[in-house]
């Protein structure tokens, strides 16, 4: 840790100088490299509406944990998440409704409970920043929690993603060759709820679900396969998660919303790769 | 029909029931799909299902697979595949793959994430992609192997399913309308191919199509099925039968339809 601060305040920027941008620094690059990751798989699988609902359920979660008097209501936050999530699948599973009915209808239910229970006694006020975020608060005990979760959760990405991905790529397929759809998609909603639920308090409910879905968006423009989407994911995500942190310094901005938009704006520049390509003769 | 069910097994192969059905009955939404279902299916033998639409001939297919719950016996022969321990291990080719032309999933991803647990996302074993191109090859596709699914032409795709289906080799190959929406050459090249795999491997196969006039050629045995079994035999016995004849309209031209 020391020798992180050390070696970044020799780089020649104000922004160096920080130690809160320093450890801010630190969090991006351990979490960008799994949201994009996560986010490949998330946009191949068609949930990009499941984890946003997951991001709003946060929400509710913060409120029963307030309710029930805890100090940090990180434990009813993921609580409620999970049940949230494999309720969801299953709904879908066994009343065999349209996704986006289903996830719309939990997302009105939770977002409208957690506001209500937020809301009394008039103090929303006091929570708004969970749904903003404050990347510039994070504390090095946090970091290390923020490390082991990442390394946890990436690693049980990369142990099932060929699994996640061929059962994305069709499940009667997947079932011919003996796989189990519902087990791999109860862990991967698992594995959503996890990485959203911690990095919620630095990035904010309404922009989590951004942080996994735009890089990975970016990335499909261009890539022609899995490695090439991946690298390019981790790549558009660890750019815009340095630019956007320096430009929210500068400015004095949200870091989650300013990093976000700089991932946008690579969006837009992978759209015209995207067109250039398709439009030369020769690919 | 249970006592001439091993005719027209080739001499040379074992002819032995690989996969039974005793009694299938299925009910979906309160309505009966599949009634009585008993079904003998022999290695090293080509079995067609032909009918009407929406006689039950993919959802007979799907019973097969475990997606559809169902009263009645399925047995199949005891093997150690790569499925669950109550089937054995089975090559699916679905009607038509159902999945995001736009994902950036190359031919050689599809194969390694099937056959593997080292993540795609990192890079390839040269094992696996060795296996891919032999696979490719068999079904004259191994030029696929780096473009994206979603490039892919029907009938490429189709190959490409088809070797996926088949690697590592099962021993039931369950195939739903595999041509339809593939041209003439495309057509013949799929069934010549079907045809050498399962004199090559003893493999038994079902497969769902429409396509009369192509496939008397190829297959052992023809199952007409209209929610049950109306007649099955050899595609001679099969054409001779009048409720086949008027449902592919054989009485008004002499030639079947294309």
């Amino acid at each position: 840790m020391n020798t992180w601060h050390t070696l970044i305040s020799l780089l020649p920027f104000e922004w160096a100088q920080f130690g809160f941008m320093r450890t801010a620094l630190l969090a991006i690059l351990i979490v960008s490299p799994l949201f994009a990751l996560m986010g490949t798989l998330v946009v191949n699988n068609r949930m990009a509406f499941f984890s946003d609902a997951i991001g709003h359920a946060s929400l509710t979660g913060v409120g029963l944990g307030v309710l029930l008097g805890m100090a940090n209501p990180l434990g009813a936050l993921v609580g409620f998440a999970l049940i949230l999530g494999i309720g969801i699948i299953a709904l879908q599973r066994f009343t065999r409704s349209a996704m986006d009915t289903v996830i719309s209808l939990s997302m009105s239910f939770s977002v409208a409970l957690g506001v209500v229970l937020l809301s009394r006694g008039g103090n929303f006020n006091k929570f708004s920043h969970y749904l903003i975020g404050d990347l510039l608060s994070i504390t090095n005990q946090e970091i290390a929690q923020l490390l082991v979760t990442s390394v946890v959760v990436g690693g049980g990405l990369l142990l099932g993603y060929n699994r996640i991905l061929f059962i994305g790529l069709n499940e009667s397929l997947a079932r011919s060759r003996g796989m189990n759809a519902w087990w791999t998609q109860m862990l991967f909603c698992t594995a959503i709820v996890m990485v959203v639920t911690m990095n919620l308090s630095w990035v904010g409910i309404l922009i989590v679900n951004s942080m996994l879905i735009v890089p990975a968006a970016g990335a499909r423009n261009i890539a022609r396969n899995s490695r090439q989407y991946v690298l390019y994911a981790v790549a558009i995500a660890l750019f815009s998660g340095i630019a956007g942190l320096i430009a929210s310094y500068s400015f004095n901005t949200a870091t989650g919303a300013s990093i976000v938009l700089v991932a946008m704006g690579c969006f837009v520049v992978t759209l015209g790769i995207k067109a250039a390509r398709s439009a030369s003769p020769i690919r | 029909m249970e006592l001439d069910h091993h005719k027209g097994v080739a001499r040379h192969l074992c002819g032995e029931c690989c996969t039974k059905l005793e009694n299938i009955n299925v009910t979906l939404d309160g309505r009966r799909v599949l009634e009585d279902i008993s079904l003998h299916l022999h290695c090293g033998e080509l079995t067609t299902l032909v009918g009407p639409n929406g006689a039950g001939k993919s959802t007979l297919l799907r019973t097969l697979l475990g997606e559809v719950p169902h009263t009645g016996i399925l047995h199949f022969l005891p093997v150690f595949g790569h499925g669950r321990p109550d089937a054995p291990a089975m090559g699916y080719v679905p009607q038509q793959l159902e999945f995001d032309r736009y994902s950036p999933i190359s031919v050689l991803d599809a194969f390694s994430s099937a056959l593997s647990r080292w993540p795609v996302a990192l890079w390839h074993s040269r094992r696996h992609r060795q296996t891919a191109l032999d696979a490719l090859a068999a079904v004259h596709a191994e030029h696929l192997i780096n473009r994206r699914l979603g490039e892919l032409s029907g009938g490429e795709l189709q190959r490409v399913l088809l070797a996926l289906s088949l690697t590592p080799v099962p021993n039931l190959l369950l195939l739903d309308e595999p041509v339809s929406g593939i041209d003439l050459p495309g057509r013949e090249l799929f069934y010549r191919t079907v045809s050498e795999l399962r004199h090559d491997y003893d493999l038994s196969i079902l497969m769902v199509s429409h396509d009369l006039a192509g496939i008397t050629a190829v297959s052992d045995r023809i199952v007409f099925l209209n929610h049950r079994i109306v007649c099955a035999g050899t595609p001679a016995e099969v054409i001779a039968n009048p409720e086949v004849r008027r449902t592919f309209g054989l009485e008004i031209s002499d030639s079947p339809r294309a």
